[in-house]
């Protein structure tokens, strides 16, 4: 049962993306094309409430439920970053989607998205077949 | 009841967003929907073909549960939270450039047909463009060692510049896909 609030919060994301339209094709097309303040409103606003959030998270304000110091990962720097970034930008502009609503779509019966989804799960495990090979 | 089904408001969304990010880290976690592909990999038996795949998906349970929490979110979201699914676009250059590419009912639904619909999915270019797309977004997300919401959300709101760097590419990408791609392709 522990584990149902993990559950709960997926839930929660994908209510919220879905009533929010983040996961419509046409709502990555018109930010991509500039012409819709609503996918930079609703990234900004939660960034920018976010700073305040990993503010309080970094100070100890906040702690885990169990009283613990938030613990947060570095992110891996280098070419990847760029690289990585743009093969990503150029499947997520086609799909309209990244990976969280992939998985919303398909929740909401479009079907479609399984062939997404293999993509993506095929991509993952190329990326780690290749990746001595590979700028990093 | 009026304001739950009505499409809600960038400034109702983002906060959300970040309320979801704070439940997350407030259970100990972090907040990152990409490893879920590797940790899909994983439970699926990758780590036959590459060694990176033999790691324990198992400590990452709490991750898979939240997709499966996606997808059940999709699911009522779209069965009872949406009665209306046409998106409203706010600038008609949309319609209009959309229309130019051949697309037809623009904001009919959540989705165009022209790129999801059954009959589409099932032809070979609609096949390969779907599965094409999913390759890049998944290579992407992990070569740049996040997505939206690993680089977009968190390491902005972390301040990293790694992150900073990922969501420029992010968008140097969507841009080529949006401007040049797409035109090509219908």
């Amino acid at each position: 049962m522990k584990n149902l609030k993990f559950i709960l919060a997926g839930v929660l994301f994908g209510i919220i993306l879905s009533k929010a339209e983040v996961i419509s094709w046409y709502r990555i097309y018109e930010m991509f094309k500039f012409q819709s303040f609503h996918m930079y409103g609703v990234i900004g606003s939660a960034v920018v409430t976010g700073m305040v959030l990993f503010y309080f998270f970094r100070k100890g304000t906040i702690k885990t439920m169990d009283g613990k110091q938030i613990e947060i990962e570095p992110k891996k720097k280098g070419y990847r970053n760029i690289i990585g970034g743009i093969l990503f930008g150029l499947g997520w502009a086609l799909a309209g989607a990244c990976p969280g609503p992939m998985f919303i779509l398909l929740g909401r019966g479009a079907i479609s998205f399984a062939i997404v989804i293999i993509g993506a799960l095929f991509g993952a495990f190329l990326y780690h077949a290749v990746k001595s090979k590979i700028p990093h | 009841m009026d304001f739950i089904l009505s499409p809600w408001p960038w400034y109702v969304a983002g906060p959300l967003i970040t309320f979801v990010v704070f439940l997350l880290f407030f259970f100990g976690k972090k907040f990152g929907v990409s490893s879920n592909l590797e940790n899909i990999c994983a439970l699926g038996g990758a780590g036959k073909l590459v060694d990176f795949f033999k790691f324990d998906w198992k400590k990452n349970t709490w991750n898979l549960l939240f997709v499966v929490g996606l997808v059940i979110g999709g699911f009522i979201s779209g069965q009872w939270l949406t009665p209306d699914v046409a998106i409203v676009l706010d600038n008609p250059q949309t319609v209009t450039d959309l229309s130019e590419l051949g697309f037809q009912n623009i904001g009919a639904q959540y989705l165009p047909e022209e790129i999801f619909g059954t009959e589409t999915m099932f032809s070979l270019k609609g096949f390969l463009i779907l599965l094409i797309a999913g390759i890049f977004v998944g290579f992407g997300s992990r070569y740049a060692g996040g997505c939206t919401s690993g680089h977009a959300i968190v390491g902005l709101s972390n301040l990293e510049l790694p992150s900073l760097v990922s969501v420029i590419g992010f968008f140097i990408g969507g841009i080529l896909t949006t401007w040049i791609i797409l035109p090509l392709i219908f």
